[in-house]
């Protein structure tokens, strides 16, 4: 176990005198970069003070202000607390931005999210299109004055509800019967060709031509978004030649269900149960990241037993995701459901705890703003202790004896797919993907939020960065879990399991917070700013999934068309998380 | 299942051949025959999908009602379980799969999104419910719906099957219920063709 | 490689062949089981729990629906309202209207209408109408956790799968009290005793200034 590395004081308005202000609004924290020195700031903030791990990148919209403002938050892969910058503009079409995509590649896909939601152009972006909506979409829904078709009011709860809540259908009320609105002037009986698909088919054409013997034509394959190995609604378009991948193009947003509009209107605590349906197959660690942000803001620290709680809980979680992982990977190499049948039952028990303290399977909506909505109910902590010290060692070993050593899978895993680590940094990759690329990188570790400073176990790491090794990392983060499981089960002190009294209306004071936590499938942060009213002003979700896609691209590009699956399995996508 | 289900009530069968011998109509045992090898998509859209995998695998076998068979493509599958949120972009794609499906076909909407819309409803991309779309036969409420309810849906659509007259049944006939159903455009919003004029029609009337 | 090509193979065929040969002994156990002490492995609670606990080897399948899973008390699918049984059989709703859970809502899919008196305009502690949207409804239990009438809660029937959407009224939505009591007999001691101490201190209360 390192010890923390020490918290240095950084003065950038000194370093960077005229170029840089520290933020002063209350609430806030971080520092504010003049636009047209945005790109020297960063060069120098991950060359000369090696804050080489570009997190999040987020817009904010600050529509009274007239203002619209880009977050940044870096961190540095050796530990330690973060720094947040930001930039600020005129809110005037065209907001231009310059894009960090040449200092950090992993903000591709996030600056791309916050051109589609929020219309910030981020020029010098090599492939600046829509990512979640598509391209002849009118508008940018998250800015603040755009009202989707079944507006109500500005925030909830709405006041057709009660007292005089006669019920009616959205639909009925609706301008247009239905869940659409047009921009004005528009005539939906004229027939125009929309063709969302030829900027995308435009960007896959740029590529670098290699010379090579053969005169083949390359072919383009859509991969998804029906298709059994993509794990969700995800496509892939993909340029080849014969079988050798040349060019790779994601297309995300099947799933983009507006979680953040809709969380913008949520009051806090209804967000809560939105989180999570996020990573569908982690809530407990969704819920923990929210908890996390919120009660940053708040000033409020959970109980001693709660903690323990929500430290078991999210490990459990995490045990669950990586079997279900590990599962679906094997899967996807051909080993056809056996090795998802055996982890599903592991995943199962551990269901049946999550039914039994939270009461529903899945979507557990079991933590509160200072605590957790219940205590642990009669018998589950004995079924924990059964599942960490007994079954699940042996079934873990058993697992990994049936897979580990299987030849078809070292033939088709290792060496395939490979992440450098370097790269793996670059693209703001997290989670099991940057660790099986031999960066020991663990908020968990990094900078420990909950009790997990108190707590031994070590971060799993594997120095290879291919398919094999990221899928044996998730059988050591597995062994980590349980002995963490272990010690939470050993331990945990009686006591109250709220720090406030439970409130549906929570008092959040204005500023923002940024709590990450390490999820199962990567760094999960949750951006908040809050205004001092009932509802967050911007809710933004760091979703570990999404980023880790933008170095799925370059994970893929020569190799065979029949290993994509095995990579995209292998990183370990959820599209709820990954669409938002 | 044993032939005594299978057999017509009114006719009484020997004792000493009881259950081995059933005397039944064509219908029946056409319906019997196909409610017991219905084949689902293998089709996962949110939250719900998860759930439905659950119920395929080891803890709720969904091979015990002849269903274990998810096939990808539509062309070899008679139910399409819509497992999750409709959003606007994905659309297209379902009802394009779905006008793929051979008759005969059926639609069962998991969860609270595909029944009506769910909790996103109120999201600028998020479709107020598949049957908008495409006729779906049975809603499971639950967000999500647990195995089991689940297989109670399932057992839902058998029992539809069951009750079914290969006379008046749909694929048997001509008219518009088996023409395709138009695939929806992605325009400035999503435009479902069918509803054109409608549109028009209304946006004439809010403006004016 | 110098190890025999295929040895990891057979290792995890090893795996598949044990676990095969678990579900036949386990079925000789269970037979053993049920000569000595007449415990059946399939269609009995003893069977189904076992097959929920550490120890499940072999067969892992709840044949629903002959056998159905147990839900733990605090499962959770879509609410309902508790009524109380008046002394002539009449439904005495809990609620108030009081309107919190249709505020605490996340999808705000409850629509309540409050009843007011005829004559006076004043509001009456009964709900005229109430509605829930279980096509939106995300059955969070957040209505639940928060209603301080105890009179709107999480119900633990699930199959109810249907020919159609699902918009359920006060009628369908009104469950008795007994009925909650048997899906949730902890909870609602729990509930009853907070109750019964509060009534007992506001009559305490009540009976102090007059002595």
């Amino acid at each position: 176990m390192t010890a923390p590395a020490p918290v240095e004081t950084l003065d950038l308005a000194a370093r960077f005198p005229g170029w840089v202000t520290p933020d002063s609004r209350p609430g806030y924290s971080g520092w504010i970069v003049e636009k047209d020195k945005l790109l020297d700031f960063a060069r120098a903030l991950r060359d000369d003070l090696g804050y080489d791990y570009l997190s999040s990148v987020t817009g904010v919209d600050y529509l009274p202000e007239g203002k619209m403002e880009v977050v940044y938050h870096a961190y540095k892969t050796t530990g330690g607390p973060g720094v947040n910058f930001k930039v600020q503009v005129e809110r005037r079409d065209p907001v231009e931005v310059p894009s960090l995509v040449s200092i950090y590649p992993g903000a591709e896909f996030q600056e791309r999210e916050a051109w589609d939601l929020l219309g910030i152009k981020f020029t010098g972006h090599p492939d600046l299109r829509r990512i979640l909506m598509w391209e002849d979409f009118a508008g940018h829904p998250l800015r603040k004055d755009w009202r989707e078709a079944y507006f109500e009011e500005e925030f909830k709860p709405f006041k057709s509800r009660w007292p005089e809540g006669k019920f009616q259908m959205a639909e009925d009320k609706a301008r247009l019967g239905d869940n659409l609105s047009f921009p004005a002037g528009f005539d939906p009986r004229k027939k125009t060709d929309f063709d969302p698909e030829k900027a995308l088919y435009e960007a896959l054409r740029q590529y670098q031509k290699t010379e090579s013997g053969l005169e083949t034509e390359h072919l383009l394959v859509n991969i998804g978004p029906h298709h059994p190995s993509t794990h969700g609604v995800f496509r892939v378009a993909v340029v080849l030649d014969g079988e050798t991948i040349v060019n790779l193009k994601p297309v995300m947003g099947y799933l983009h269900r507006n979680h953040e509009k809709i969380g913008e209107r949520n009051t806090f605590l209804m967000n809560m149960p939105y989180t999570d349906r996020l990573d569908y197959l982690t809530s407990m660690s969704n819920n923990f990241g929210y908890a996390l942000a919120v009660e940053k803001l708040m000033g409020i620290t959970p109980p001693e037993r709660a903690e323990y709680i929500r430290v078991m809980m999210a490990e459990l979680t995490r045990i669950a995701n990586h079997v279900w992982a590990i599962g679906f990977l094997l899967n996807d190499l051909g080993a056809y459901f056996t090795p998802m049948l055996y982890a599903q039952e592991e995943r199962e028990l551990i269901l049946d705890i999550f039914e039994a303290v939270s009461g529903s399977r899945m979507m557990c909506n079991y933590f509160r703003f200072g605590g957790v909505a219940r205590d642990l109910p009669d018998g589950v902590l004995e079924k924990v202790r059964d599942l960490a010290f007994d079954r699940l060692p042996r079934k873990v070993d058993e697992l990994e004896n049936l897979l580990a050593d299987n030849e078809i899978i070292r033939a088709r895993g290792i060496g395939q797919g490979v992440l450098t680590a370097e790269d793996a940094i670059r693209y703001s990759t997290s989670g099991p993907l940057l660790r099986a690329s031999g960066i020991p990188y663990d908020v968990r570790r990094a900078e420990p939020y909950s009790i997990y400073d108190r707590l031994e176990f070590d971060v799993a790491c594997r120095p290879n960065g291919d398919i094999y090794d990221r899928m044996m990392i998730r059988f050591d983060e597995i062994r980590q879990s349980l002995r963490i499981i272990q010690q939470t089960v050993k331990q945990i002190p009686a006591g109250p399991i709220m720090a406030v009294k439970p409130a549906y209306q929570v008092r959040v004071p204005p500023g923002e917070a940024y709590g990450r936590v390490e999820g199962p499938k990567g760094e999960l942060g949750f951006y908040i700013v809050s205004t001092g009213k009932s509802s967050p002003w911007r809710y933004h979700v760091r979703a570990p999934s999404f980023i880790n896609l933008t170095a799925f691209g370059p994970m893929c590009v020569g190799q065979k068309i029949a290993d994509l699956v095995a990579i995209l399995g292998s990183i370990d996508i959820v599209l709820g998380e990954c669409d938002r | 299942m044993d032939t005594n289900e299978l057999n017509v009530p009114g006719y009484e069968i020997p004792p000493e051949v009881q259950g081995q011998v059933a005397i039944t109509t064509l219908d029946r045992i056409y319906n019997w025959g196909r409610r017991a090898s219905v084949w689902p998509m293998m089709f996962g859209l949110a939250c719900c999908a998860i759930e439905m995998i659950c119920t395929a695998a080891s803890r709720f076998d969904l091979a015990r009602f002849g269903m274990e068979i998810m096939r990808p493509s539509p062309r070899q599958s008679d139910l399409m379980i819509v497992s999750g949120t409709v959003t606007k972009k994905m659309v297209p794609i379902i009802v394009r799969l779905y006008n793929q499906m051979p008759e005969p076909k059926y639609v069962l909407a998991m969860g609270a999104c595909a029944s009506g819309g769910g909790p996103f409803k109120e999201g600028y991309n998020v479709v107020s419910g598949i049957d908008k779309f495409i006729p779906v036969d049975v809603y499971v409420p639950g967000c999500p719906p647990t195995p089991q309810a689940l297989l109670n849906g399932l057992m839902k659509i058998q029992e539809k099957i069951t009750g079914e007259h290969w006379r008046n049944s749909r694929w048997y006939q001509k008219g518009r219920d088996l023409a395709e159903i138009p695939i929806p455009i992605l325009g400035p919003d999503l435009i479902d063709p069918r509803k054109v004029e409608e549109y028009h029609r209304r946006l004439a009337e809010s403006e004016a | 490689m110098s190890e025999m090509y295929g040895k990891g193979i057979l290792k995890g065929l090893g795996v598949t062949l044990k676990r095969f040969w678990d579900t036949y002994w386990e079925d000789a156990v269970w037979l053993f089981r049920q000569v000595t002490r007449g415990e059946r492995r399939y269609r009995s609670p003893e069977g189904i729990a076992h097959r929920a606990s550490k120890n499940t080897r072999g067969i892992f399948t709840v044949q629903y629906p002959e056998e159905k899973l147990p839900v733990p008390e605090e499962f959770r699918f879509v609410p309902f309202l508790v009524y109380e049984e008046g002394p002539n059989g009449e439904k005495v709703m809990r609620c108030t209207s009081c309107g919190i859970c249709s505020r605490v809502c996340p999808p705000q899919c409850i629509w309540i209408v409050r009843t007011t008196d005829p004559e006076t305009g004043r509001p009456i502690p009964d709900p005229a109408e109430f509605y829930i949207d279980i096509d939106i409804c995300m059955n969070c239990g957040l209505c639940a956790e928060f209603c301080p009438f105890d009179a709107i809660k999480m119900d633990h029937d699930y199959e109810l799968a249907s020919f159609g959407r699902s918009v359920y009224d006060k009628e369908k939505l009104a469950k008795p009290v007994s009925y909650y009591e048997s899906i949730r007999p902890l909870n609602a001691a729990r509930e009853n005793a907070a109750r019964a101490a509060k009534e007992a201190a506001r009559l305490a209360a009540s009976a102090k200034p007059e002595a």
